[in-house]
């Protein structure tokens, strides 16, 4: 084989990864109407787009463009940086493991927003409640990569992040045990569970300039994700800020994370699963991952919302019932693949 | 002339002094072995010189100060290739090979510029294996994952190469290949700093030894002074074969000394 048989080969995986990406988008592009047109009152895709760009009855552009307009948005932007945190801190520890959820940074950010709500220092429309769930998230994050140290193992890092949320489980339930109004402590459990309900453009306006911003501070960091597939001396000896590198991360994830979760409460899985929906199509480059694992997140969440809305029940399901009850079985299933990892057995 | 030079070079890590005090003055062009036993502080010397660790003393390179220069600068003189060839996902070997590229700026293989896609075919020609381009680092045997990590080495064409047992666990035929690799790029004007534990190997291609015991330099000079007899029994506690094949060195471990 000559070196310009090489070069065809890497084009032809690039045009690969090209055509992936144009289909996910696609695909997000699909769900983001299915999300618009639905609800209890149903509108053709036509109608939807119809309403988006002023045209149609009164009553179809107020639904589409005040009701269900911000609850898609947040659905795409909090999907895609769930998707991308994951594939982020997989790439960050070199570990298909890693996510945000198994880390404990959903939930402590939750802890972070329940404290503030439950003393009373601001409602849940001020930028107090992102803020405090940013800060929270990223202690948890830093404490996490801490206490598991350099090139830590997936058990540890798995233990760590169980005891991670662990504690901000009970530190939440303690705020909320502490929490002397009952409407406040009702309020507090029904938005933990993770929904998409009702929000509003104000919520919009409250999550996505942090979400953004974790996605620009994440997606900065790509190419030294993949410096980083040599290991992290390897990756200094090359050039990269291996201690920077971890700040940004978690830096990265703690604002998007924070963001997400100070509007909707606690959706997890949706960062572990994403980057492992694309390794079969991308391939297994870090660098690679980030933006199609943003993409296929979207996709999940938007999916996920689309299902709560569609599934028959009495009450309402909440989306982030949706992504747990649907991401453990698949946690489960990845464990089961990196027994031998995790067992510490002879690889 | 010295290209590499070491002055009261000293390593703690945590309260224990594992480097003591550490003089090199090492030219271009040239294939220094560093040997010792094990815990001696081979792999330490070699991430001191390399930066990767807090030392104490100073590291000129090139009548630079190794404390005044950038990560990335530091990181276009020192190529260094770590024990093990680690890589963490199934990537394409030519992705591998192109990360050498990663000091210079290039940090993306798929769009390298013409400069760093030369320089990344030139060091897989060098070790052969330009045909493994495609292939996942992980489904590669063990000697073709070593070459890819001397391609993506010799492809950051560094003026110094540090190598940490860069032969362990490949079979004869590719240690060799592997030795005669950096010896190549010794040839053509890089200083290669090999850690070995393979004595023959070290007296055979090496241009010159340096011996470590317990954090110091005790012996170092042409394979046949630094390796001396009296050396081996001292250090190593072993006695050895000498002798001389095709006008090259062999040495070869026989027996512990008492």
């Amino acid at each position: 084989m000559s070196v310009h048989d090489v070069t065809i080969t890497a084009e032809i995986a690039a045009r690969r990864r090209i055509s992936s990406a144009a289909a996910l988008a696609a695909l997000v592009g699909l769900l983001s109407l299915i999300s618009l047109g639905i609800g209890p009152v149903r509108l053709s895709p036509v109608t939807v787009i119809e309403a988006l760009f002023g045209g149609g009855s009164d009553v179809a552009q107020t639904i589409v463009r005040e009701i269900r307009l911000p609850r898609t948005i947040l659905a795409l932007a909090i999907g895609a940086i769930l998707g991308l945190s994951g594939a982020a801190l997989q790439g960050l520890l070199r570990n298909p493991l890693a996510s945000p959820s198994l880390f404990g940074a959903p939930q402590s950010a939750a802890f972070g927003a329940v404290l503030v709500i439950a003393l009373g220092l601001a409602d849940v429309r001020s930028y107090a409640l992102p803020v405090a769930a940013i800060v929270a998230a990223f202690g948890s994050v830093f404490a996490l990569l801490a206490i598991a140290g350099r090139n830590a193992g997936l058990l540890i890092l798995i233990l760590a992040g169980l005891a991670i949320s662990s504690l901000a489980g009970a530190a939440t339930a303690l705020a909320m045990n502490l929490s002397s109004n009952p409407f406040v402590v009702l309020e507090i459990a029904f938005w933990l569970l993770g929904s998409l309900e009702d929000r509003s453009f104000q919520h919009v306006a409250l999550a996505l300039p942090f979400i953004a911003a974790g996605a620009i501070v994440l997606f900065s960091q790509r190419h030294a994700f993949r410096a980083l597939s040599l290991g992290e001396e390897t990756a200094q000896s090359l050039g990269v800020d291996v201690g920077r590198l971890r700040l940004f991360v978690i830096a990265g994830v703690a604002l998007g994370v924070g963001g997400a979760v100070a509007v909707t409460g606690t959706i997890g899985f949706i960062g572990l699963v994403a980057p492992h929906l694309m390794r079969p199509l991308i391939g297994h480059d870090p660098a690679r991952l980030l933006v199609p694992s943003a993409l296929s997140g979207s996709a999940l969440l938007l999916a996920a919302d689309i299902a709560v809305r569609i599934i028959p029940s009495t009450s309402d399901i909440k989306v982030g019932v949706l992504t747990s009850i649907i991401g453990v079985p698949f946690f489960l299933y990845l464990i089961m693949r990196e027994r031998r990892a995790l067992g510490g057995g002879v690889a | 002339m010295t290209f590499l030079v070491t002055r009261d070079l000293s390593v703690t890590l945590g309260s224990r002094r594992v480097l003591h005090d550490i003089a090199l003055a090492l030219p271009p062009r040239h294939m220094v072995a560093l040997v010792g036993p094990n815990g001696a502080g081979k792999t330490t010397l070699l991430r001191a010189l390399a930066g990767l660790l807090p030392a104490d003393g100073a590291v000129e390179v090139g009548g630079v100060a190794l404390s005044s220069l950038s990560l990335r600068e530091r990181a276009r003189r020192f190529a260094y290739l770590p024990q093990g060839h680690i890589v963490h996902w199934p990537l394409p070997a030519r992705d591998i090979v192109a990360l050498g590229r990663y000091p210079h700026g290039a940090t993306d293989p798929a769009r390298l510029p013409a400069r760093d896609a030369e320089a990344v075919r030139r060091a897989m020609q060098a070790v052969d294996v330009v045909e493994l381009g495609d292939r996942r680092v992980t489904e590669l045997s063990g000697g073709e994952r070593g070459r890819i990590a001397l391609a993506r080495v010799l492809a950051v064409e560094a003026p110094v190469i540090l190598a940490d047992e860069p032969t362990a666990a490949l079979d004869p035929r590719y240690q060799i290949d592997v030795i005669k690799g950096l010896r190549a790029a010794a040839d053509t004007g890089v200083l290669v700093v090999v850690v070995t534990h393979d004595l023959g190997l070290a007296a055979r291609f090496s241009d010159s030894v340096l011996v470590l015991e317990e954090g110091r330099l005790v012996s170092q000079g042409s394979p046949a002074e630094a390796l001396s007899e009296r050396v081996l029994t001292e250090v190593f506690r072993i006695s050895a074969y000498r002798a001389e094949y095709q006008r090259e060195a062999v040495i070869v471990p026989w027996s512990e000394s008492r």
